[in-house]
């Protein structure tokens, strides 16, 4: 009974729970990386108490892998010597978390995982309760395998209608939080559902459960269906029988909606997250860098739909466009369909999976006074190197026209 | 009498503690780089017990705890915000940050008064203007850790099973 968060609440605890309560979770899978868990180290260490269950643990090295100077180096060879010293047996470096969070099998409808690192939310998307958390918790969690969570009010948000062509999943998301605000739903446990969900591919899906965490949310959660199912049979580790369920006469806080029809290409301006606009009101603004990548949108379908833009054409002179496969598992199959070549030829640099640019550290630092065209899902100020760089956030295909035209360019110009 | 330190609202984490600089846990070194982009006259000049007061949704943004230690590294008292954002809220009980939840004292405190605070009663008092707040209470939970230093001291001392006890 009850709202998607309740319902995996209620299933985990065997119990009925309502928003409100304070409840204990057992948690499937702690994750951290090469940022978040040398404070969780020392957070575990101070504690003094073992490891409750090593394999509960998931390391990732992606926020600066490889290691850009020695201070990276010197912390990732700490994470290694603890990894070995505890016999944690998940350890990757496989690109950003995230992505082979949900690849490596560790992310199932129903299940409850916490990570230290705010983009955790993005499981939600596959009907999985999960959260980011800091690293106090992380070392606390992998003491006592579990974390305590108020029980969320949620927002129900209904997205209606078919999108235009040129019109993603990234567009919508960005007239939610612009709509929404960037404390438009925080402590809340956010609902995507309605016909345009329903006829989503997950791949799209799962940028509305990653960026709710830039509206303030702790979860956004999709119930799990069909599409679900297929997409962890096809695309990850995580092997049958999957749980289905879904809100029983749920009490929601509130209803948002959208009428998806309605909507065009949406661009979220310097310096946040919720200035978005119409593209065609900044189009033509130039930009130096266009950076396709991130947990947001640099799966394959994002690749391949940004490579279907740039094929046979050239990328701007002066528009460094860096192109960063989510995963080495996506980049494989970037590579076996040709897609690398395609980004190779108009003028990209293909970057190693990772989060380097996104977050300032590498492969892709801001001088002041640039402007970049990101598909990720922050634009605050100094995120990528100068606090005097600008960032603009859009769609893979709006990246990808942009870097054609080296200004903020429409996609639907350069789509059949 | 300490000394208010005023920022806006949705301050992120990255305008706390910018991603580049916390690839260190060292508490003071993160301290030296708290606020630097936006504030950069904060670090040199904050004193011992000085109060940092934000506006709505203060810490939103990434998960990294170096933000809240960047904080209690410079020795601030503690944050007065209008609201918190979720991570940055827990992160800051969790490491043994005092911070005060009140839209009132936010909206009247400016940068540079002189402000007083009691962490035990969440009473609030604005010495240059001649006004008062009261925060809001903490969960009673959640006081719990807040009471223990934080959340590495209370699993020290008890079980995680004691929170919800």
């Amino acid at each position: 009974m009850g709202t998607l968060v309740e319902e995996i609440f209620s299933r985990q605890l065997g119990r009925a729970v309502e928003a409100g309560e304070i409840v204990l979770l057992d948690v499937d899978y702690i994750m951290s990386h090469d940022n978040t868990t040398p404070l969780a180290i020392k957070a575990f260490r101070e504690i003094g108490k073992p490891m409750r269950d090593p394999a509960k643990a998931v390391i990732h090295f992606d926020h600066a892998y490889p290691a850009p100077n020695q201070l990276a180096a010197e912390n990732q060879q700490k994470i290694v010597r603890f990894i070995q010293e505890q016999n944690m047996p998940h350890f990757y470096h496989r690109g950003v978390c995230h992505q082979v969070m949900i690849e490596e099998g560790f992310v199932r409808p129903g299940g409850v995982v916490i990570g230290a690192d705010s983009h955790t939310v993005t499981y939600g998307a596959l009907g999985c309760f999960s959260t980011g958390l800091g690293s106090s918790e992380i070392g606390a969690a992998w003491v006592t395998g579990k974390a305590w969570f108020k029980v969320p009010e949620t927002i129900l948000v209904r997205l209606e209608g078919a999108a235009r062509p040129g019109v993603f999943s990234k567009d919508v998301m960005l007239h939610i939080a612009g709509r929404m605000g960037m404390d438009g739903a925080t402590y809340r446990s956010l609902e995507f559902a309605g016909s345009y969900i329903d006829a989503l591919a997950v791949h799209e899906r799962i940028v509305f459960a990653n960026m709710s965490v830039e509206i303030g949310a702790k979860c956004g959660l999709i119930a799990p269906d069909e599409r679900t199912f297929e997409y962890l049979r096809r695309e990850t580790k995580a092997r049958p029988p999957y749980e289905q369920f879904e809100a029983v006469q749920p009490r929601y806080e509130r209803v948002f909606e959208v009428n998806v029809s309605a909507l065009e290409p949406q661009v979220a301006c310097h310096p946040d997250v919720d200035q978005v606009k119409p593209l065609s009101e900044v189009a033509g603004l130039p930009i130096d860098q266009v950076y396709i990548g991130t947990c947001t949108n640099a799966r394959f379908e994002d690749l391949a739909l940004a490579a279907s833009i740039l094929k046979g054409r050239q990328v701007s002179r002066f528009t460094r466009t860096l192109v960063t496969p989510a995963s080495q598992t996506i980049y494989e199959k970037a590579l076996a369909a040709g897609l690398i070549q395609v980004f190779l030829d108009a003028g990209c640099t293909v970057n190693a999976p990772g989060c380097g640019a996104c977050i300032g550290r590498h492969g892709g630092i801001l001088a002041p006074g640039e402007r970049a065209f990101t598909t990720m899902n922050r634009n605050f100020i100094g995120r990528m190197g100068s606090p005097e760089a600008e960032i603009y956030l859009g769609s893979p295909a709006a990246a990808a026209a942009t870097a054609i035209e080296g200004r903020i360019a429409d996609p639907r110009k350069y789509m059949g | 009498m300490a000394r208010a330190w005023k920022f806006g609202d949705n301050l992120n984490t990255d305008e706390i503690m910018p991603a580049r600089f916390n690839i260190t846990i060292d508490e003071k070194e993160l301290a030296s780089k708290v606020f630097c982009e936006i504030r950069p006259d904060y670090a040199p000049n904050a004193r011992p017990g000085d109060v940092v007061v934000g506006g709505w949704n203060f810490g939103c943004g990434s998960s990294r705890e170096h933000a809240p230690v960047a904080i209690r590294g410079s020795q601030a008292g503690c944050v007065v915000a209008a609201s918190f954002a979720r991570i940055f809220f827990r992160n800051a009980i969790n490491i043994g940050l005092p911070i005060l939840e009140s839209p009132e004292a936010s909206a009247g405190i400016e940068d540079g008064d002189e402000v007083e605070v009691d962490l035990a009663s969440g009473a609030i008092y604005n010495r240059t203007r001649g006004t008062s707040f009261q925060a809001r209470p903490l969960p009673p939970f959640v006081l719990k850790i807040a009471s223990a230093g934080g959340l590495v001291k209370f699993l020290r001392e008890h079980e995680i099973e004691e929170l919800t006890a």
